[in-house]
C-alpha cells in the first residue's frame, strides 16, 4: 500500500506549499493584521469543527457541549505558560490530556444516551464546566484571565491542524474508525460485528475533546485575555453549524464550514444584525437544497479530477 | 474425535419472558459441529427471539445457553461475536450508506491486530493487515456474486443482495455459528435455490455450523440435516426433514395458523 503513503505524502507537500504562500504573504505584510488574526482563527476553527465531526458526524453522537472542553484546554494552557512558565508545546500537551481525560469520565456515563437526550447532557455539561471555571479565583472567575503571553502565530496553528487532520483522517480510514462509522450507521449490526460500541463511542468522545483542548490552548494563546464567556453554548452551536454545514462525516467539509463560517463572521464584523440574518439564510438554503451538508461524506481526494491527479502521483493503477 | 461429540452450543430450559407474554418457553435444543440445523414455526412463534438470545440481544429469563460447554449467557453481543457467533438479521440491518466493500471491512474489526498508535502513524501492522482485509472481502463478495457491486452504496442494491451481502458481512467476522434469520425471505425461486447452493458450498469452505430460520420450506427441507418446530414459544417436534414433514403434530401447526408455501 505504498501508493496511500504517497497519497499523504502529495497532501503534506500541498499542505506545505499552502504555508509558504501564507506565510510570504504575512511576511510581505500583504496580509494585514486583522485577516491574519482571522486565518488564525480559521486554522482554530477547523481543529474544533474536524474533532467534532469525529463524535457527530463520524460516529452519530449528538454532542453540543465542544466549547467546554476548548475552555479546558484554553485555561489549562495559561496556567501553564503564565503560572509556570512552560512552553507552548508543553501547555497544548496538558490542555489535550485534561480536555481528553474529561471527555472520558463525561462520556462514560453520557453516551449511554441517545440522540436528544446525549446532546440536552453535553450541552448541559459544556455550560457546567463554564460555570466551574467562572468560579475558580486561581484563574480570574468571571472577570477572565490576564496578561497571555502571545505565543501563537500562523506557524502554530497551521501545523497542528496539518496534525490534527492527518490524525483524524488516519483514524477514521481504520478498523477504529470503521466501528465508529459502523455505530453511526446501526448500532445494532455494529454491536454483531464484534464492535464494542460503548468503548469506541468513548474513544471517539475523548479524541475529539482532546482536540478541542488543543484548539482551547492555541486559542488562548492568541489574546491577551481570555473569559468564560468566549466559551458559552452559543460557540459549540457555532461549531456544529461548521460541521453540518460542511457535511456530517467529511473532514473535507468541516474544513470547508470553518472557512465559510469564519469568512463571513470577519467580512460581516461590522454588521453584526446582517451576520445572523445570513446566517440563518444559509442554513435554511442548505436544509432545502443539501441536507446532507456541502460535501456529504465526500472528501475532496474522491472527486475524479482530483483522484486522477492523485492516483497519477502516487502511481496507484486504480481499484 | 471425543471432544467433537460434545455439542457446539446446547440450550437447557430457556424462557424469555416479555411482560406477561412467554415468547420462548423451556426451549431446550443442541447443534453439534458441523451441523445444519433448521428452525422452523409459524410467524410469532419465538424463532427470531431465539437467535436474540443467543447472540446475547436478550438475557434469557431463565436456563443456560452454553457455547463449547461454557455458559455466554449475560455476555454482551459483541463478546458473544468475538467468540465466534454471526448472524443476519431478519429485517436487514446493513450500513445502507456505506460501500458494499466497507460493510464488509466492518465485520473483520475484531480480528484486526495493529492498534491505535499504528492506525494514526500509519506504520507497523497497519498497511499489511488492511490490505489483507481488503483482498479477503473481495473475495467474500466473488463467492456471493456482489464483487461487481463492490463500489456501490449497500442501500442501492436489489433486496436478493442485500440478503447476501447481511451473509458475506457475518462471514467476515470469521464465526464457528452461522445463525441466518429467514435468508431466503423476498427472494424468488430462482434466486433461493442459488441461495441454497452458496450455503452448502460456505458451510464446506469456511467448516462452519449454521442455524438458520426460513419459511421457504424447499430451502429447509433440501439442505437441513435436521429441523427443530416452534410454536408458541415451545417446540413440538424435532427430526429429520422426512420425519418432519410427516409429523401430525407439524401439519396441524402449520395448516392450523397458515397456509404451508
Ligand atoms: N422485545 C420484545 N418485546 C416484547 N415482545 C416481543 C419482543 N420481541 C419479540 N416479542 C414477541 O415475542 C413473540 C415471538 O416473536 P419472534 O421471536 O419475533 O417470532 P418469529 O421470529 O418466530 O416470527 C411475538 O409475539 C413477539 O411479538
Ligand atoms: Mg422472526
Amino acid at each position: 500500500m505504498n501508493s496511500i503513503r504517497k497519497r499523504d505524502l502529495a497532501m503534506l507537500i500541498f499542505g506545505l506549499i499552502l504555508y509558504g504562500a501564507i506565510q510570504g504573504m504575512i511576511s510581505e505584510k500583504i496580509i494585514g493584521s486583522f485577516w491574519q488574526l482571522n486565518i488564525i482563527l480559521i486554522c482554530v476553527n477547523v481543529i474544533m469543527a474536524v474533532s467534532l465531526n469525529l463524535i457527530n458526524g463520524y460516529t452519530g453522537q449528538f454532542s453540543l457541549g465542544h466549547a467546554g472542553f476548548m475552555a479546558v484546554g484554553a485555561y489549562v494552557g495559561v496556567v501553564a505558560t503564565v503560572n509556570f512558565q512552560l512552553p507552548l508545546i508543553a501547555a497544548l500537551i496538558l490542555g489535550a490530556l485534561c480536555a481528553g481525560a474529561l471527555g472520558f469520565l463525561i462520556g462514560l456515563p453520557t453516551l449511554r444516551l441517545r440522540g436528544d437526550y446525549l446532546a440536552i447532557a453535553t450541552l448541559g455539561l459544556g455550560e457546567i464546566i463554564r460555570i466551574v471555571i467562572m468560579n475558580i479565583e486561581y484563574v480570574g472567575g468571571a472577570a477572565g484571565f490576564k496578561g497571555i503571553p502571545h505565543l501563537t502565530n500562523f506557524t502554530w496553528v497551521f501545523f497542528t491542524m496539518l496534525f490534527t487532520l492527518f490524525f483524524i483522517k488516519n483514524f477514521v480510514n481504520s478498523s477504529h474508525g470503521r466501528a465508529c462509522i459502523a455505530i453511526r450507521e446501526n448500532e445494532i449490526a455494529a454491536e454483531a460485528m464484534g464492535v464494542n460500541t460503548t468503548k469506541y463511542k468513548v474513544m471517539a468522545f475523548t479524541i475529539g475533546a482532546a482536540f478541542a483542548g488543543i484548539a482551547g490552548g492555541l486559542f488562548a494563546h492568541q489574546f491577551y485575555l481570555i473569559s468564560p464567556n468566549s466559551f458559552t453554548f452559543l460557540s459549540s452551536f457555532n461549531y456544529l453549524i461548521m460541521v453540518v454545514l460542511g457535511g456530517m462525516g467529511s473532514i473535507t467539509g468541516s474544513i470547508a464550514g470553518a472557512f465559510v463560517v469564519t469568512f463571513i463572521s470577519a467580512a460581516l464584523a461590522s454588521f453584526p444584525e446582517a451576520r445572523m440574518i445570513i446566517y440563518a439564510l444559509a442554513l435554511i438554503l442548505l436544509m432545502f437544497y443539501r441536507p446532507q451538508g456541502l460535501f456529504g461524506y465526500m472528501e475532496v481526494t474522491n472527486f475524479a479530477p482530483i483522484k486522477k491527479l492523485l492516483d497519477k502521483i502516487s502511481g496507484n493503477k486504480g481499484v | 474425535m471425543a471432544e467433537n461429540k460434545k455439542p457446539l452450543l446446547k440450550a437447557e430450559d430457556v424462557s424469555e419472558v416479555f411482560g406477561g407474554l412467554k415468547a420462548v418457553a423451556d426451549f431446550n435444543f443442541y447443534i453439534n459441529r458441523g451441523e445444519l440445523i433448521g428452525l422452523i414455526g409459524p410467524n410469532g412463534a419465538g424463532k427470531t427471539t431465539i437467535f436474540n438470545l443467543i447472540t446475547g440481544v436478550y438475557v434469557p429469563t431463565t436456563g443456560e445457553i452454553l457455547l463449547d460447554g461454557e455458559s455466554i449467557v449475560g455476555q454482551k453481543p459483541y463478546e458473544i461475536t468475538q467468540r465466534g457467533i454471526a448472524r443476519t438479521f431478519q429485517n436487514i440491518r446493513l450500513f445502507s450508506e456505506l460501500s458494499v466493500l466497507d460493510n464488509v471491512k466492518i465485520a473483520y474489526h475484531c480480528h484486526v491486530k495493529y492498534n491505535l498508535l499504528e492506525t494514526v502513524l500509519r506504520m507497523g501492522r497497519y498497511f499489511g493487515e488492511e490490505d489483507e482485509i481488503t483482498q479477503e472481502s473481495l473475495k467474500l463478495l466473488k463467492i456471493f456474486k456482489l464483487d461487481e457491486h463492490a463500489h456501490e452504496v449497500a442501500k442501492n442494491l436489489p433486496y436478493g443482495a442485500q440478503r447476501r451481502l447481511e451473509i458475506a458481512r457475518a462471514l467476515a467476522a470469521k464465526p464457528k455459528l452461522l445463525l441466518l434469520d429467514e435468508p431466503a425471505a423476498g427472494m424468488n425461486p430462482q434466486e433461493t435455490h442459488e441461495l441454497m447452493e452458496m450455503i452448502r458450498w460456505i458451510r464446506k469452505q469456511f467448516d462452519l455450523t449454521v442455524l438458520l430460520i426460513e419459511h421457504d420450506m424447499s430451502l429447509v427441507m433440501g439442505i437441513c440435516e435436521r429441523i427443530y418446530v416452534l410454536e408458541y414459544g415451545m417446540i413440538i417436534a424435532e427430526g429429520t426433514p422426512a420425519e418432519i414433514q410427516n409429523n401430525p403434530e407439524v401439519i396441524r401447526a402449520y395448516l392450523g395458523t397458515e397456509t404451508v408455501n
